[in-house]
C-alpha cells in the first residue's frame, strides 16, 4: 500500500461512482485491547460485501489521516483515520488506516464484484 | 496406548506458534503423527508490516503460506484449513462445528488434543473453538475419551484453574520452535524485533520462557 495522496484516491473513488459495488467497512482496535489493559473499552464493527450505490464520494483532510464518505441514495458510509491506499489486482479500491505500530485500526473497501 | 496420534485444533494460523509449536516438533520428532485444524486463515489479523506489505485483501493468502511454511518446519503431515472466517467462529452453531471436530475425532482417533481452554483464552474465536472441542469430546463415552491439553492466558486463569498441570521442556527442539514462529512473518516479525531490542540482556530468560510449554489437562 501507498500513503495516500488526496488526488489521486479522489480520482479512484469516482471510478465507483453511480454503479452497484461491493463495500467492506471495518473498525477494530484488536480482540486483545481489554486483556491488555482492563479499563478500555473494547469496539470495533465490521460489514463485508454490502452492495450500494453512492452518487458522490470524497476524501478530506488538510493531512494524514484522512476521511472519506460516500452518499448513498437513502445513506450515508464514512470512515476516518485513513492512512494509506491500494488498487489491487482484482480492481478493488482498499482503503486503510495503519497506526504508529502499523496496525490496521479502520479499512474501507470497494469493489466491482462480492470480496472473496 | 499403543495408537499415538496428536490433534491440534485452533482458530488462526499463529496460534500454535509460541506456546505449542515446541510440542508438536516433539511429536513428531518421536514420530507421532500430528493434524492441525486451523479454523481460519487469519483474516482479520492487524499487523500489515510497517510500511505495510499486506492488505485485508492478501493477508488470508499470506498467512496461508505462512502456516504451511510452520508446518513443514514442525513436520505436520496433515494441515487441514476449515475456511471458516476469522472473528467469526463465535457466531456458527456450536452443534454443527462440534459435529464437524467429532467428525474428526472418529476419524483419527487421537490420542491426544490439544486446544484452547474454553472461558480463560481471551480472543472470542479461541474460546469457540476450545467450546466446540470440548463438546465434541463429550459426546464420546468417558472410556473413549482422548486426553485434551488446553492451553489458557487470560488475565484470571492461575486464580481460576491453578497452576497448568502439564508443562513440556521443549529446549531440545529450540530452534525449530523459533523458525515456526519466524514463519509467521507478517505477525510475528514485530515481536521478535520488540524481543530483541527490550531483551538484549535477558536473552537466556526468554530462551527459558520459549523453551517452557504449559497446559491445562481439561477435566470433563
Amino acid at each position: 500500500m501507498q500513503p495516500i495522496t488526496p488526488e489521486t484516491v479522489q480520482n479512484e473513488i469516482d471510478k465507483f461512482l453511480n454503479q452497484d459495488v461491493y463495500l467492506h467497512l471495518e473498525t477494530t482496535n484488536g480482540a486483545y485491547a481489554s486483556h491488555f489493559n482492563q479499563s478500555f473499552f473494547s469496539v470495533g464493527a465490521y460489514i463485508r460485501n454490502a452492495k450500494i450505490n453512492f452518487e458522490r464520494g470524497v476524501i478530506t483532510g488538510e493531512k494524514s489521516p484522512y476521511r472519506a464518505g460516500l452518499k448513498i441514495n437513502i445513506g450515508w458510509v464514512y470512515a476516518e483515520g485513513l492512512t494509506h491506499w491500494e488498487v489491487n489486482e482484482d480492481g478493488q479500491l482498499l482503503l486503510a488506516g495503519h497506526d504508529a505500530e502499523g496496525k490496521l485500526a479502520v479499512a474501507l473497501q470497494l469493489s466491482p464484484h462480492p470480496f472473496e | 496406548m499403543s495408537h499415538e496420534h496428536v490433534l491440534v485444533v485452533f482458530p488462526h494460523p499463529d496460534d500454535e506458534a509460541f506456546g505449542v509449536s515446541g510440542t508438536i516438533a516433539m511429536n513428531t520428532k518421536k514420530g507421532v503423527p500430528v493434524t492441525y485444524v486451523c479454523l481460519t486463515l487469519g483474516e482479520m489479523g492487524r499487523n500489515m508490516g510497517n510500511p505495510p506489505f499486506a492488505t485485508r485483501e492478501s493477508l488470508p493468502k499470506i498467512r496461508k503460506k505462512e502456516l504451511e511454511t510452520a508446518a513443514g518446519v514442525l513436520n505436520i503431515s496433515d494441515l487441514r484449513c476449515w475456511g471458516l472466517r476469522d472473528k467469526t467462529v463465535e457466531f456458527e452453531d456450536p452443534k454443527t462445528l462440534a459435529a464437524r471436530i467429532e467428525n474428526v475425532i472418529d476419524e483419527l482417533k487421537p490420542s491426544l488434543i490439544i486446544t484452547f481452554y474454553p472461558g480463560y483464552s481471551v480472543h472470542p474465536d479461541h474460546e469457540a473453538t476450545g467450546a466446540a472441542v470440548i463438546r465434541a469430546v463429550e459426546q464420546l463415552p468417558a472410556d473413549k475419551r482422548p486426553a485434551v491439553h488446553c492451553v489458557a492466558f487470560s488475565n484470571d486463569c492461575y486464580e481460576m484453574l491453578g497452576e497448568p498441570d502439564v508443562i513440556n521442556d521443549v529446549s531440545s527442539v529450540s530452534d525449530q520452535k523459533l523458525e515456526a514462529i519466524k514463519a509467521h512473518r507478517s505477525q510475528t516479525e514485530w515481536i521478535i524485533a520488540a524481543m530483541a531490542e527490550e531483551n538484549k540482556d535477558k536473552v537466556p530468560e526468554v530462551l527459558k520462557r520459549m523453551n517452557r510449554e504449559q497446559f491445562w489437562t481439561y477435566k470433563f
